[in-house]
């Protein structure tokens, strides 16, 4: 899987710095939390950039290129903030039989952007995930932590206009 | 410590405590499915409406409480009322109005709104009569194993898991047998993993039993990474202390004192359940040093996994726990011998997990009453697609596919014909309708090129293009591809490549030998499990739906209309006014007509370039 990773600046604050500090601190004796540790910092910070990647692997005596190896095999970690609505779409079997693969064409065509980018504004990123375990009310996709079952692509712009206020 | 008397106390007391009419319990007891899929569909609001409204009544004896996974997805929300004396009442599709009166109607007064209830929405009761969901079709070849208590009980509430014989095994197993003993009724009972290999569970176990170490490991799997399957996460947000169980019973039998969850972190609620329910054990004594003052010592700890499909594979998983990237190791040495940490390791699924305390319990008979000659007991299966009624279903093994699809499952929607059942996601095959009769287990499925897989199941009709099919598991597995081995990583790419020819109208027949040549190829050289099977949707396709293929190769047609680049435009001839403004845009002169006459578009003229579609002002040009 090949993953974007973001060219914008880092820019994190002490507090972010002082509970990544916390928790490093309650794992750093045993390497087998570094995926812990990762899923962690990416609950502080949204996103695991460079920067983060680096206070990790020092905090937990790890080689910097054993936590990027494993930023990069996961899905789960993101090399770039999301936008304030994050939309994923489910591309689960259930759902892709049932056309989601049309919704998804359209959401990406709405926001001009792609799988894994975020809209310039901010405001929107998109991702395609794998069963959301909503199966039943497929087409699904998700805002944030909202789901939207039963779609077509006909009712995307309505569900972005909501959110574009 | 708890003896076996203080346990069957407890479990007394609890049942009361959540019986209907029972001077200790509730006057009633209203359940509102609350799993990921309830929540999605809206019950929140539901919930919300219910305590809102009991309370504006004052009925402070009434107790509502948030279950796991009903089981019928399309029908959710889903509230069911325990009341005394008479039958559970289902009501299905709910919302917060629909709620309210409920409250008031049912709970207040006692009369049943028939309109609400399952029956009335399936059109199988009559006006005004109430079935029960057990009468429904959906049910009534079902029978409930592994996921007893989904849908029964409040899954963090170790009190009522333990009203419905909770930790019974565990102590009876602590109390009476050898670590021997509950490996032969496991033998016995016939159970085989419910992860997609089916290997027999007691035999697994009585391996690493047989491996002195001074240290053991159970791992459950809960990475389920077929996408569009939810077997496994409907059983951990549904009854989590039936897998604490089983792990405790596992650590048992093979001399493991700990024990590994590994869950895909998509799965909050699972997570949180779990976690809940290992806690709450552990304060309880079920877990931690000592149990039950047997000398017995054994602890359990959740780890996350991060979204990699061959994070399921059992090597892969245990690599991952280790906090590296997970990679599929060689086997032999295979985990009984070297798994987790170097150590001896067993590891099971979910499922398989989740029917050991009622094998245990009850005995093997109990279990191996069920099922065919090979395959015992029951499978769930994560129904969806093209079909009625989505949901998750437990089968006995030899239930037929056309029982699941037609008679559970409502057959497909919108008067669309079937077209086949996808098993084994993207490791296994389809099943066309020619072999819609055959009875479901382990090596029926495998014979007829699919396999049981860890009980996805997906229906299609005839609006799907089986090439697209095909190239969305390959799509999949190219995704997943760890990396490690070039067959899986560079073959898979070389049969995409080839499939999108394909479904771009661009392949010649020679491509067709050449996909199967590279897939047998990597199916025979492939390092684990994913690159082994990852060819299995192509060649399961192209047996039973060659013609399709060949549609696409030699007349460049997509008989389902499913692949873009082979769709043609029409013109409606009804729509079209005759105003000739597609003729004049059309680069290639392929549209025929005079003014005012309905045009023609010549599709061997035509390049598709979607001109004309683009300049009609009636809608009256499509692409099929
Ligand atoms: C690519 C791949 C993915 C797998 N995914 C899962 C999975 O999601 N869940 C699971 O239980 N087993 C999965 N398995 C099977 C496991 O390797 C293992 O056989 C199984 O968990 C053993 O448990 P059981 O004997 O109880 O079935 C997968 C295997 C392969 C090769
Ligand atoms: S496949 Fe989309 S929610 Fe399951």
């Amino acid at each position: 899987m090949v993953k974007k990773i973001s060219k914008l600046p880092f820019n994190g604050t002490p507090e972010q710095a002082a509970q990544l500090g916390k928790v490093i601190a309650q794992h750093k004796h045993d390497p087998s939390q570094l995926m812990t540790v990762m899923q962690k910092a990416q609950g502080i910070y949204g996103y695991l950039p460079y920067e983060v990647q680096v206070i990790i692997a020092d905090g937990m005596d790890i080689p910097l290129e054993k936590v990027y190896g494993v930023s990069t095999f996961y899905a789960q970690f993101a090399l770039s903030p999301a936008g304030k609505y994050a939309v994923s779409v489910c591309l689960g079997t259930a759902c892709y039989v049932k056309g989601a693969q049309a919704v998804f064409d359209r959401l990406c065509e709405e926001l001009g952007i792609g799988a894994g980018e975020c809209t310039e504004d901010g405001l929107f990123s998109i991702e395609a995930c794998r069963c959301i375990g909503a199966c039943g009310l497929a087409p699904v996709m998700m805002v944030n932590d909202e789901v939207y079952g039963n779609l077509t692509p006909d009712k995307i712009p309505a569900i972005l206009a909501k959110y574009r206020g | 410590m708890i003896s076996v008397a203080e346990l069957n106390e407890w479990r007394n007391a609890a049942k009361a405590k959540i019986t209907a009419g029972n001077a200790q319990g509730p006057a009633m007891r209203i359940v509102v499915g609350y799993a990921t899929c309830g929540i999605a569909a809206g019950a929140a609001p539901v919930l919300e409406a219910l305590k809102r409204e009991l309370a504006s009544l004052g009925k402070t004896d009434v107790l509502v409480e948030e279950v796991g996974c009903i089981g019928m997805c399309q029908y959710e929300p889903i509230v069911e009322i325990y009341a005394p004396g008479e039958q559970k009442i289902t009501y299905v599709l709910m919302n917060a109005e629909k709620a309210a009166r409920v409250v008031h109607s049912h709970v207040a007064n006692g009369k049943v709104v028939a309109e609400y209830t399952i029956g009335a929405a399936t059109g199988e009761a009559k006006e005004g009569e109430v079935l029960p969901l057990t009468q429904t079709a959906f049910y009534q070849k079902q029978r409930r194993v592994a996921l007893r208590n989904c849908g029964v009980i409040d899954p963090e509430s170790l009190d009522q898991y333990i009203a419905l014989d909770g930790y019974q095994a565990l102590t009876k197993t602590l109390t009476q047998l050898q670590p021997g003993d509950v490996i032969q009724i496991l033998k016995d009972s016939g159970l085989r993993g419910r992860g997609g290999g089916g290997f027999p569970t007691g035999l697994k176990w009585s391996f690493t039993a047989a491996n002195a170490a001074d240290q053991k490991y159970v791992v459950c799997n809960a990475d389920e990474g077929d996408p569009g399957a939810f077997m496994d996460r409907s059983v951990l947000e549904g009854d989590p202390h039936a897998v604490v169980e089983a792990m405790a019973l596992c650590g048992y039998a093979t001399g493991a004192t700990e024990g590994y969850v590994y869950v895909r972190a998509e799965y909050p609620i699972a997570v949180k359940h779990l976690e809940k329910a290992i806690d709450d054990a552990r304060a309880k004594g079920f877990l931690g040093k000592n149990i039950f003052g047997s000398g017995f010592d054994f602890d359990l700890f959740v780890r996350l996994g991060a979204g990699a499909f061959v994070c399921g594979e059992e090597t892969a998983l245990m690599t991952s726990i280790e906090g590296k990237r997970g990679e599929p190791r060689p086997r032999p040495p295979y985990p009984a011998v070297k798994g987790l940490f170097g150590k001896p390791t067993t590891e099971n699924n979910v499922e398989t997990f989740a029917n050991v305390p009622q094998i245990i319990l009850h005995g093997a008979e109990s279990f191996n009453c069920l099922g065919t000659q090979k395959s015992k007991g029951t499978k769930v299966f994560a129904l969806g697609g093209k079909i009625q009624n989505t949901g998750l279903v437990e089968i006995p093994m030899g239930t037929t596919l056309r029982e699941i699809i037609e008679e559970i499952g409502g057959g497909i929607p919108n008067g669309k014909r079937f077209k086949a059942a996808q098993t084994g996601g993207p490791s296994g095959g389809c099943i066309p309708e020619s072999l819609i009769d055959t009875s479901i287990d382990y090596d029926n499925l495998t014979a007829i090129g699919s396999m049981m897989g860890s009980g996805g199941l997906i229906v299609m009709d005839e609006d799907n293009c089986m090439v697209d099919i095909a190239r969305f598991f390959l799509d999949f597995t190219v995704d997943e591809s760890c990396g490690k081995c070039n067959p899986c990583r560079i073959g898979t790419k070389r049969m995409m490549e080839i499939l999108n020819k394909i479904t771009e109208g661009k392949a010649t027949m020679q491509d067709l030998d050449k996909l199967e040549e590279l897939a047998y190829h990597i199916k025979e050289n492939s390092l684990c499990g994913l690159g082994q099977t990852a060819p299995n949707p192509v060649l399961a396709t192209m047996k039973h739906f060659r013609d399709e293929y060949i549609a696409h190769v030699a007349e460049k047609k997509c008989p389902a209309g499913v692949c873009k680049a082979l769709l043609n435009y029409y013109i409606l001839p009804e729509k079209c006014k005759g105003c000739t403004a597609c003729k004049r845009a059309c680069p290639t002169n392929a549209i025929t007509g005079s003014a005012k006459e309905a045009h023609v578009i010549n599709n061997d003229q035509c390049i598709k370039c979607g001109a004309c579609q683009a300049t009609c002002k009636f809608g009256a040009i499509v692409k099929k």
